[in-house]
């Protein structure tokens, strides 16, 4: 089966010129196939941290301190207004080089993090700023009835957020936090820029050693376009199941 | 909406929810002027302290202010990119949106798929696209035109305008009342008329604060250009960071000064779009 596919694009190449060389060189197909599970670990891992930084920040931002309102808004408001790519080099590059250095374990220095964890760190706070507005239009969506009818019941505040808030706000916010995730998908593109080997990184190396730019951009633009359609097809498939019964429509 | 329903709901409906609506008074984050004031004599407190003892070279602040005209400079070409990008963008996208709306099966069809694969593909993926395959002069009667690599950057912001102001067209248009369009139709308006002198008129100022929003995210995204060896401002601060012996502890002051311009740029249009939100919000 495999050997046909291949068989094809070597033929494809031979007759009309178009070179795939990811479909028959494996060399090409294990890079790109790389570079593909970079993105996805990256499209994961700060879709699930930013989930969790707009948690929490729009649990913060609710709550009684005056000082953590005024941070987390500070926070909000400095990273939704700059550019993510400036967000990237200035935590890589500024905050990177000042962090002390650690030995690995062939005695070797290495910085504390690597390009990897930086880009994830930056993405996530991007868009968990991003997620701390969303969640706060969805918490301010739920009635105050609810949540005095849950302390009532006896939860405690956080618990009540946990249990009762969260869960409902979360249904009213869903379309925007799709989105924003959609966007971010999209954004992690921007790790290529600190040379994390991500699918555009993969495709790039790719078509400056074969010379085959068009057919590459081709594939590029069609992964994108099937990784940008399973996340929403997975996330209104979500917002599906979530619905609130007897509400919209 | 029923009166006697204290709610505001449908008959039927559980009442688990309000309605969703942006809060008024809170439909942005509130960072007031003292703030800003408080966070940058933070910022110029804290950048000196990184100066490494008082030796012959600068410190991080004098670097930064030494360099600063050089680098607004770069932002300020930023902002030309965005401006033309955001200018061509909404040209083309207008046009894409009514194609949208147009009747008959075709031409929708095709509006709709070349609105998807902008909207989805990633910006920075589109600029590859564009900067690869657009070769650098064409020739147009005979003259040769020359593509220098700014005007293929602009282009390729564009393009992502382009898309989304197609649906935010799209989203207007289709949130103005069908009575409006049937009293046109009644006063023999014909559709192209319907759709000048009364659909989108209405429609403009819906659109007013979207756009802007697409505005900011555009002027943001130009650093991208950087990427693909366009000079700008960020090619210049590294550029600035080598020239000054590409000390380490030079990099925050430097990327901190271009988020400080973006921030300085980027918040009064954010702020102004939700202040127009509240402005043009129904009901």
């Amino acid at each position: 089966m495999i050997a046909t596919i291949q068989a094809w694009f070597q033929q494809l190449y031979e007759t009309t010129g178009f070179n795939f060389t990811v479909f028959y060189d494996p060399y090409d197909w294990d890079r790109y196939v790389a570079g593909l599970r970079m993105t996805l670990l990256l499209g994961i891992s700060t879709i699930l941290a930013s989930l969790v930084i707009g948690a929490v920040g729009a649990l913060l931002q609710s709550g009684p301190s005056r000082v953590l309102r005024a941070l987390v808004n500070g926070f909000v408001v400095v990273f939704r207004n700059t550019p993510p790519l400036v967000q990237i080099f200035f935590f890589y590059f500024g905050l990177g080089t000042l962090l002390p250095d650690i030995r690995s374990a062939d005695g070797l220095r290495a910085p504390i993090l690597s390009n990897v964890q930086w880009a994830i760190i930056s993405l996530s706070l991007f868009a968990g700023a991003f997620n701390v507005e969303i969640f706060r239009s969805g918490i301010e969506a739920v009635p105050r009835t609810t949540v005095e009818a849950a302390e009532a019941l006896g939860y405690t505040r956080f618990k009540a957020y946990r249990y009762v808030v969260l869960p409902l706000a979360l249904r009213v916010c869903l379309p925007a936090l799709n989105n924003n995730l959609i966007n971010l998908l999209k954004t992690t593109t921007l790790a290529y820029a600190i040379a994390v080997p991500e699918t555009l990184y993969a495709v790039k190396q790719i078509w400056s050693e074969s010379q085959n730019v068009l057919e590459m951009m081709l594939v590029l633009l069609a992964t994108y376009a099937v990784l940008v359609g399973v996340l929403v097809w997975i996330m209104h498939r979500w917002e599906r199941t979530l619905r609130i019964p007897g509400y919209g429509r | 909406m029923n009166a006697a329903d204290p709610q505001g709901g449908r008959p039927g409906d559980l009442p688990v929810l309000l309605p969703f609506a942006l809060p008024k008074d809170r439909a942005a984050a509130r960072l007031r002027p003292a703030h800003l004031w408080l966070l940058t004599g933070l910022a110029l407190v804290a950048v000196p302290a990184w100066a490494q003892g008082g030796t012959a070279a600068l410190s991080p602040l004098e670097v930064v202010i030494k360099w600063a005209p050089l680098l607004l400079t770069g932002f300020a070409f930023n902002v030309a990119i965005s401006l033309m990008a955001m200018a061509i963008g909404t040209v083309a996208g207008i046009g894409l949106g009514l194609a949208m709306l147009a009747e008959g099966r075709i031409l929708p069809r095709l509006a709709w798929c070349a609105t998807q694969v902008f909207r989805n593909v990633p910006w920075l993926v589109l600029l590859f696209f564009v900067m690869f395959l657009v070769p650098f002069q064409i020739t147009v009667f005979g003259i040769r035109v020359p593509l220098p690599d700014w005007v293929k950057a602009t282009f390729g912001f564009s393009l992502p305008v382009m898309a989304n102001v197609a649906e935010i067209v799209r989203g207007a248009v289709r949130s103005v009342p069908n009575t409006q369009w049937e009293a046109a139709e009644s006063l023999a308006f014909t559709r192209r008329q319907t759709m000048w002198r009364i659909i989108l008129p209405q429609c403009a100022k819906r659109m007013l604060p979207p756009w802007m929003n697409v505005y900011s995210l555009i002027a943001m995204a130009t650093v991208q250009a950087s990427i693909v060896g366009v000079t700008e401002m960020l090619t210049l601060t590294a550029q600035v960071h080598a020239a000054e012996g590409g000390r380490p502890e030079l990099f925050a002051p430097l990327y901190g000064f271009a988020l400080l311009c973006f921030f300085l740029y980027c918040y009064p249009i954010d702020r102004f779009t939700a202040a127009l939100e509240r402005r043009f919000e129904t009901r």
